[in-house]
């Protein structure tokens, strides 16, 4: 029998179903078999000046079926989730592997547990999102506040998505749980222009799991948050360029550690050999003020999450303790790889990519200091207000821009400066950041990587980088 | 009975059905009472491997569908819906879904059928070939891993590596009886190795090769081109903070014209976040002898495209000649805002976007073609040679005209060239343009373009010396 599945969802008829596949799977060789079901529905607005330009709504739904032998792992995905259509893939999948597919086989499976049902609360979140009529008159609040606060605005941009996922996890081990999963974000840019002065400056808010999260947006607050931004860097000078301290603010500073030092804690890079911490727990690996974490659990944290994508409930891990390396960040194939346990990690953006060790929430944690402490003790360095994306080469090398900047000069903050891009080593900079302030807090994003883009949560409190190359003009 | 109601129309496990689909839209469409509706649709089968110091690391397969769907309701509002489910309910949940969007189209700015949606289209030579087995792919990927981990001592891991072939279909229906089908089978290498010497940092390179079918790619040259590249970078030294005369690679032009594409993009342009506006053209953007045309045609650019999101087919497009700008990117709604053919540029949507295709950069025939001679290995006074530029995504203000960006080089002095440790490269794409010296060497077909070496005056660089 096949089920429509956008017509009811992963109801309890997957049981059996999913029981069958796996079975088959183990029945044939596999040492472990894992399913993962998705649906989606996802609503992308977007507002221009004072008009919505487009509304885009999709929704899909698709299966990864993984299959293991020994260390190695063959994964396929679908978007035909008919008995057929799974039951191709787990062939394919097997095949990878060297292994036959035996009808009728009957492996050493003993029957999937109870469902872990994380969705049972959830089931009307979707209904208690905001209709279209009103999240683009809440959208074009946005934009009619950007115009009241900005000066020079050359054009003016709200966006809204909310991306809603269901998700059922069944493996070979018994694993079978099931979540449902909200994340809605909102972005505000700006293009200031005055002549041969330019400044295009934005902010994305993001949380997971609140249907009610666009009624409590201050779009007014956001509007003039963006447009003090873009006001100050539209006349701002390039940065000089050079070695020199510098001080990260809170919220979105996060990316710095979450680039030069997160990435190359998650089993994906100890697997690939391009980490340099791999041989490193229990080693100073930071200065001896920092305390890094990583943890799926904070309410409303765009990072958070009930279940990984592998079933297992999310933990807070202590990566860091004073400087000192703690744990990486593991899934199911980083645990069969390289020995570290499983810590809830196992994320992937879609049924089309296998799961991999990912972030989560992260944070450098508080510090003792006040943030005009921090500046106060820097003579001549770079003030990094907001930061843009960045990313990490093979090598650990790391690199981020910087939206927002000013000069510290004496210890205090005076001209805007823009154009700066910082770069350098995780093993480098991690000891360099030597006072932590005490003002952590977070901000969403997005990460791309090995299984795709994710919802993810990076922070910190103001925190000082005692020297970091700064390139500019 | 089940099995019918939500198999999949106008699909089976490998290909499209495009007569199959028209007709079963048209009866949806009929019985929702909607009159003009188009459609763009894709499916693919796509194998890859990946191995790590001679083990299979992953093995991956996909099947993936995807359509979107646009409706224009009484009001002549578009909405849209996208799906990856192509069963008899999932067209039909789309199609309702694009009709309850259009209620909140853009009055001011609504898409039409582009004009030419059933122009003849131009022949492309794409030999479509048969997979290989996935076990085949894997020993052709050992086997080259094992080389290039051979090349040199110092080489120990290739950590991103993966080789994939891909089968699939594109296609572009309308209600006005439009309809585009292509097929194509294209494979991709790509190695990225590591090699790390005693008390050194690590250091890496690669290389990527594209071709039809896996059976075409240049496996040997894509070694060859990842060992030289990891190999010579691996005595590095700090490069001192300044001004310098900066060669270009191909690759690195071709990643930093395409990152500041929004110069041509006349959606970009009517939004204004271009650096042009409508006046722009006809305005000199560059040196006298320079010339950007967008090509997707050109036999280099592997996987091409016969036709746009909205069925316009892909064409040449001059956008610089002498340094002047010719002509813009535009979709269906972009062309007819600015009284112009669309070009074949758009994608699909309830607000399309617009982008480029295949860059070719060159001398404007006619133009004394910049400085003459130029050799990098033969310069007197220091130079950098960029050969890839890193984080465009975050280091490129392409509507500001800035760039920082953190890059792989050589300093090269006195005919001798060394690895720079860490830096970057910055500056304002508009200086750089008008601040070109010349060009090097034959211009060279990469995956995003054919360009030669180019030089550039006084750019900044930031070391760490």
């Amino acid at each position: 029998m096949v089920l429509s599945p956008l017509a009811g969802g992963f109801d309890t008829t997957w049981r059996s179903r999913l029981e069958s596949l796996l079975s088959s799977g183990r029945g044939s060789g596999a040492d472990l078999v894992e399913v993962f079901l998705e649906r989606t529905d996802h609503i992308g607005l977007l507002a221009e000046q004072d008009t919505i330009t487009s509304v885009s709504p999709a929704f899909g739904m698709g299966a990864g079926i993984r299959v293991f032998r020994g260390d190695r792992d063959g994964f396929v995905s679908t978007n035909d989730l008919s008995d057929a259509g799974l039951l191709h893939a787990l062939e394919q999948a097997l095949g990878m592997l060297g292994l036959a597919p035996i009808a009728s086989a009957v492996g050493s499976f003993e029957g999937l547990k109870d469902l872990r049902d994380f969705g049972a609360s959830k089931t009307d979140w979707l209904q208690r999102c905001p209709e279209i009529q009103e999240a683009t008159g809440t959208l074009l609040e946005g934009t009619a506040a950007l115009e009241r606060h900005g000066h020079h605005l050359q054009a003016r941009r709200g966006s809204y998505a909310r991306d809603w996922q269901e998700v059922l996890a069944a493996a070979s081990d018994g694993t079978f749980a099931r979540d449902i999963r909200l994340h809605q974000s909102l972005g505000l840019n700006v293009l200031a222009a005055d002549g041969d002065h330019r400044a295009g400056l934005g902010r994305r808010y993001g949380t997971s799991g609140r249907p009610d999260d666009l009624r409590q947006w201050d779009a007014d607050g956001s509007a003039q948050e963006v447009c003090s931004s873009a006001g100050t860097m539209l006349y701002a000078d390039y940065v000089e360029a050079g070695q020199m301290p510098a001080v990260l603010a809170n919220r979105f500073g996060g990316v710095i550690f979450h680039e030069a030092c997160g990435h190359l804690l998650e089993t994906t890079q100890v697997e690939r050999g391009t980490t340099p911490f791999a041989d490193k727990v229990g080693d100073l690996i930071a200065h001896e003020a920092v305390t890094a974490i990583d943890e799926g659990l904070s309410d409303g944290a765009f990072g958070s999450l009930c279940m990984d994508d592998e079933g297992m409930e999310p933990q807070r891990t202590v990566l860091i303790e004073n400087g000192v390396l703690k744990r990486f960040l593991s899934d199911r194939a980083g645990e069969l790889r390289t020995g570290h346990a499983r810590t809830g990690s196992g994320h992937r953006q879609g049924h089309s990519f296998a799961a991999a060790s990912r972030m989560r929430n992260t944070f450098i944690a508080a510090g003792p200091h006040s943030p005009d402490e921090l500046i106060a003790s820097v003579d001549q360095g770079l003030y990094c207000k907001s930061m843009g994306g960045g990313s990490v080469g093979p090598t650990g090398q790391f690199n981020f821009a910087v939206e927002e900047g000013y000069l510290i000069e004496d210890g205090k903050l005076t001209k805007p400066v823009k154009g700066a891009t910082l770069i350098g080593e995780a093993k480098e900079v991690m000891p360099r950041i030597s006072m932590c302030a005490n003002d952590l807090e977070l901000a969403a994003g997005f990460c791309g990587s090995v299984s795709g883009s994710i919802f993810v949560t990076v922070g910190q409190p103001h925190i000082k980088v005692d020297s970091i190359t700064v390139g500019g003009r | 009975m089940d099995t019918q109601t939500s198999a999949q129309v106008g699909t089976n496990s490998k290909s499209l059905n495009p007569i199959q689909l028209r007709d079963q839209l048209e009866q949806l469409a009929r019985g929702a009472g909607i009159n003009q509706w188009d459609l763009g649709a894709s499916c693919s089968t796509d194998t890859s491997v990946q191995v790590d110091r001679g083990e299979a690391k992953q093995m991956k397969g996909a099947q993936r569908s995807a359509i979107t769907v646009r409706v224009w309701n009484g009001d002549g509002l578009v909405g849209v819906t996208s799906t990856s489910d192509l069963s008899g309910p999932g067209l039909a949940k789309a199609l309702e879904g694009a009709r309850d969007a259009s209620a909140f189209g853009n009055a001011d700015e609504t898409p039409a059928f582009s004009p030419l949606a059933t122009a003849p289209l131009a022949t492309l030579e794409q030999p479509i070939h048969r997979p290989q087995s996935i076990l085949d792919l894997l020993a052709t990927l050992k086997d080259a891993e094992r080389q290039l981990l051979d090349r040199h001592q110092a080489i120990g891991t290739v950590p991103y590596n993966g080789l994939a072939q891909r089968s699939s279909e594109r296609l572009y229906l309308n209600s006005d009886g439009a309809c585009r089908h292509q097929q194509l089978t294209t494979a991709s290498l790509y190695l990225y190795a590591r090699a790390e010497e005693t008390g050194r940092k690590p250091r890496s390179g690669g290389a990527v090769r594209l071709a039809y079918g896996a059976s075409d790619l240049d496996i040997a040259g894509c070694i060859d081109e990842a060992a030289e590249r990891t190999i010579a970078h691996l005595d590095y030294a700090p490069i001192d903070t300044g001004h310098y005369t900066c060669v270009f690679s191909p690759e690195a032009f071709l990643d930093l014209v395409g990152a500041f594409s929004s110069l041509f993009n006349a959606r970009a342009i009517l939004d204004g976040v271009s650096l042009s506006s409508r006046e722009s053209l006809g305005e000199q953007l560059a040196a006298p002898f320079l010339s950007i045309h967008d090509n997707g045609l050109n036999p280099g650019n592997v996987g091409a495209s016969a036709f746009d999101g909205e069925g316009t087919p892909t064409k040449p497009l001059a956008l610089l000649e002498g340094g002047v700008i010719q002509h813009f990117l535009h979709s269906e709604a972009t062309a007819r805002a600015f009284g112009v053919s669309p070009t074949g540029h758009a994608g699909m949507g309830s607000k399309v976007s617009v982008g480029p295709d295949w860059f070719e950069i060159s001398a404007t025939p006619g133009s004394d073609g910049g400085q003459q001679g130029l050799n990098h290995l033969g310069a007197a006074s220091p130079l950098v040679l960029i050969e890839s530029l890193s984080a465009l995504h975050a280091g490129v203000k392409a509507s500001q005209g800035s760039f920082s960006l953190p890059f792989d080089g050589w300093l090269i002095q006195n005919g001798q060239r060394r690895s720079i440790e860490a830096a970057t490269v910055a500056g304002d794409i508009r200086t750089l343009l008008k601040g070109l010296v010349g060009f090097e060497g034959p211009a060279k077909v990469t995956p995003d373009g054919l360009c030669p070496h180019v030089w550039v005056d006084g750019l900044s660089i930031t070391g760490e010396a």
